[in-house]
């Protein structure tokens, strides 16, 4: 890119800070996981074995289950570009995204659960014995919930992008359904697939809340739960240390793998003009695309709707009397701004120094990437490994918190370099002949040309990553303490111990706002979706 | 006599391709650059303007050399076919930005501004935003910050070719007039033979990455007829 020379330094060295501090704070952790490791013993390896298949087991189980529910729904909404409501159902695809694991269990809960509405339904018809979810089924559940959405929606994205001159063609060729989804549709949908499949098989791989919530116990643990078990229960950072390893070799290899396939969110071009479907129009296929879109909506819908209604039904007034409350209300808030702050500023920083890099110096600028690679690194194993060292060098105390901020940062600088890296690369290519043309540099260059356009993305990806963090157990489960905790500890301990009118106040408090923080990304969602096109 | 440019022996290796550019030009006027595309037309204004630096060889323009000068420090004025105006700016202050990067301006170039776009035919348009205008609405933005620059070059590579006929002959026109007006050099890469025909004085040719011809428009117009 062109720019005066002061300017690349600026950013470049700016960048170069951010990513030694980044690198430096995950190298820590993984020394400090080595060096504990020499000085130990082995887990069984029966043992190791046994959570090795269960992670794979579990996370293939939810992609395909995920990718089978999604399909249909996919297909169901790109042949109906207007119908009343289809941009609620389209808010609805991305609303998951930014619930907090918690509360979304907890609403699960009142569906699904022991004492929830389809056992009560159930009872009511006669039914003696009550459906339990805890285990494989609720986990499968939880990530269907989580996932199935995701799936349709960049699955739809990619039936939208099918020109529309390929419909009215099918039309005129007289398709019959199956044809229609054999060369049009299929065709259009595998291109993503794979990327589709990677990326829900990576988010289940390394669920750790759902696993510990809904996974029923220590027979039924991944990675990722077996890590925190091993350190805060087993005291045994060995063992801790060789999950975590074989952690980060399976997200490696699955990092790896994804890169080989298309990247389903890369593709940005919008809808390609309005579908020619005169296969919608029949009334069978009105009842069927009905059918598929009222499961989804009570699927996903209910859940949400439970949240809701047993938050306001609950003592809520109790609930702002007690202090417990206010402190980790007031620690959550801080961790979540902190967090977003920092993942915005460092992605911004490193982005930006990317593309002031020549082309020629490929490399470097790979590291500059290394925002989106931290998805390769699991939050528990670079708290595990930080955690060792607090315990080794004995500051267990004051650290806590800031380490909670540092993990929670590093999780959000992929989703926000997701947010921030096209945006900027977009307003950069439209932008920095013209701006060297004139002679606009420096701080000039930032206040009057790329402040006001990377104002959305940046405020998008501060809150989005402000919502992942506020929504996090996994770094407070490992660090926390009866004077460090946050929303989510407090939930989860509320959770744990049935006190069930407390978990649904703190299940609607902890929703509401994180789904107001996601509500920009959102907004930015389904801009890019194409509805505008 | 000026403005003058000189490209003395200019080489560049871009692509696996060499380029190499000799020329020597002076005085106000309205200089057509053709050839077949990817000969080197666009490479050889992106080195006068800055964007790339020559391998080998001086650029001189009013007899100052411009190695290590940034574009923005060159007296010239380049437009792009089009993302000429940033789009979430006023066209005000688009053109202010062409007068000053940081937007400091007197009472003088505030007004300044505005006889320029009544020059270029949107007198009042100071507060529209560029995507309330037409391409062409946009490219005449893009002359009014030329105007207001007050540099000896322009360049001009491909401004009117997202235009249809007629707006290209009215741009054309609206060249013409700009340059008589300021004196300054306008050099202009074109396909359109009529065009270069109706507004050129004098036309470059670029054929594999050299300068293959540079009279006057009417010897052009006679051997290459």
């Amino acid at each position: 890119m062109i720019e005066a020379i002061g300017e690349r330094r600026f950013w470049v060295g700016a960048g170069g800070v951010g990513l030694t501090l980044l690198a430096g704070f995950c190298l820590a952790a993984f020394a400090m996981l080595l060096a504990s490791a020499a000085a130990s013993s082995w887990p069984p390896f029966a043992y190791l074995m046994r959570i090795f298949v269960f992670t794979i087991e579990q996370a293939v189980l939810s992609t395909l289950l995920s990718l089978l529910f999604a399909l249909p729904l996919a297909l169901a909404i790109a042949r109906r570009p207007d119908f009343p409501g289809r941009r609620f159902v389209l808010v609805l695809m991305i609303l998951p995204l930014g619930l907090p694991v918690l509360p979304a269990v907890f609403g699960l809960l009142e569906i699904w659960g022991r004492t929830g509405l389809v056992n009560d339904i159930g009872a009511g018809l006669g039914s003696t014995s009550r459906l339990s979810i805890y285990g494989l089924s609720g986990i499968l559940l939880a990530h269907v919930f989580f996932n199935l959405p995701l799936a349709a929606r960049l699955m739809l994205k990619a039936l939208e992008r099918v020109p529309s001159d390929e419909w009215r063609l099918a039309a005129s060729l007289g398709f019959p359904r199956f044809s229609l989804f054999r060369f049009v549709e299929w065709p259009a949908l595998i291109r993503v697939l794979p990327g589709i499949a990677g990326l829900i098989f990576m988010l289940c791989v390394t669920s750790f809340t759902i696993i510990l919530t809904l996974g029923g116990g220590p027979q039924n643990s991944t990675l990722e739960v077996a890590i925190y078990q091993a350190l805060k229960f087993e005291f045994d950072p060995a063992r801790a240390m060789i999950l975590s390893l074989a952690q980060l070799a399976l997200t490696a290899v699955i990092f790896w793998l994804l890169r080989l396939f298309p990247d389903p969110e890369e593709d940005r071009r919008g809808a390609s003009g309005r579908p020619f479907r005169p296969d919608a129009r029949p009334v069978r296929a009105l009842l069927l695309d009905g059918l598929t879109l009222g499961v989804f909506l009570i699927f996903v819908g209910a859940p949400v709707l439970a949240i809701v209604i047993a938050g306001l039904g609950s003592n809520l007034e109790g609930l702002a009397a007690d202090p417990k409350f206010w402190q980790a209300l007031r620690t959550s808030l801080t961790i979540a701004l902190s967090a977003g702050l920092l993942a915005t500023v460092l992605t911004y920083a490193m982005v930006r120094a990317e593309a002031s890099l020549p082309a020629r110096s490929a490399p470097i600028r790979l590291l500059f990437r290394f925002p989106e690679f931290m998805l390769l690194i699991p939050p528990l194993a670079l708290g595990s490994g930080w955690f060792l060292v607090l315990l080794r060098f004995g500051m267990a105390d004051g650290a806590g918190p800031i380490l909670v901020v540092l993990i929670n940062m590093g999780m959000a600088l992929p989703f926000a370099a997701r947010i921030i890296a096209p945006e900027l690369a977009t307003h950069l290519k439209r932008t920095a002949r013209l701006s060297a043309s004139l002679g606009i540099s420096g701080f000039a260059r930032f206040r009057i040309v790329d402040w006001p356009v990377m104002r959305a993305p940046l405020l998008t990806a501060f809150s989005f990553a402000a919502a992942l963090s506020f929504g996090d157990l996994g770094a407070v489960a490992l660090f926390g303490s009866d004077n460090f905790i946050t929303l989510p500890s407090l939930l989860y301990a509320s959770l744990g111990s049935y006190r069930s009118m407390d978990a649904a106040g703190l299940s609607l408090i902890t929703g509401v706002i994180c789904f107001l923080l996601t509500l920009p990304s959102v907004r930015l969602e389904s801009a890019r979706l194409g509805e505008d096109a | 006599m000026t403005p003058e440019i000189k490209l003395d022996n200019v080489t560049i290796g871009y692509e696996g391709r060499r380029f190499v550019y000799d020329l020597a030009l002076s005085g106000g006027g309205i200089v057509a650059v053709t050839g077949p595309s990817g000969a080197g037309k666009s490479t050889m204004f992106h080195l006068i303007a800055g964007f790339v630096s020559p391998d080998s060889g001086g650029i001189l323009l009013d007899g100052n050399g411009m190695s290590g000068k940034s574009p923005g420090e060159r007296p010239l004025t380049y437009i792009f076919q089009d993302h000429n105006l940033f789009a979430h700016l006023d066209i005000k202050t688009n053109i202010a930005l062409g007068i000053s990067p940081r937007l400091k301006l007197t009472p003088e170039q505030r007004s300044e501004i505005s006889e320029a776009l009544a020059k270029v035919g949107l007198a009042g348009f100071e507060k529209r935003m560029p995507q309330a205008l037409s391409g062409g609405e946009r490219q005449r933005v893009a002359f009014a910050r030329a105007l207001v620059r007050h540099r000896p070059f322009m360049l001009l590579d491909e401004p009117f070719a997202s235009l249809d006929e007629d707006l290209r002959r009215a741009m054309g026109d609206l060249v013409v007039e700009l340059q008589r007006e300021t004196g300054m050099m306008v050099l202009m890469i074109s396909h359109d033979r009529q065009e270069i025909a109706r507004i050129a004085g004098r036309v470059i040719e670029i054929r594999d990455g050299r300068i293959s011809f540079s009279d006057s428009r009417d010897m052009w117009l006679t051997t290459r007829g």
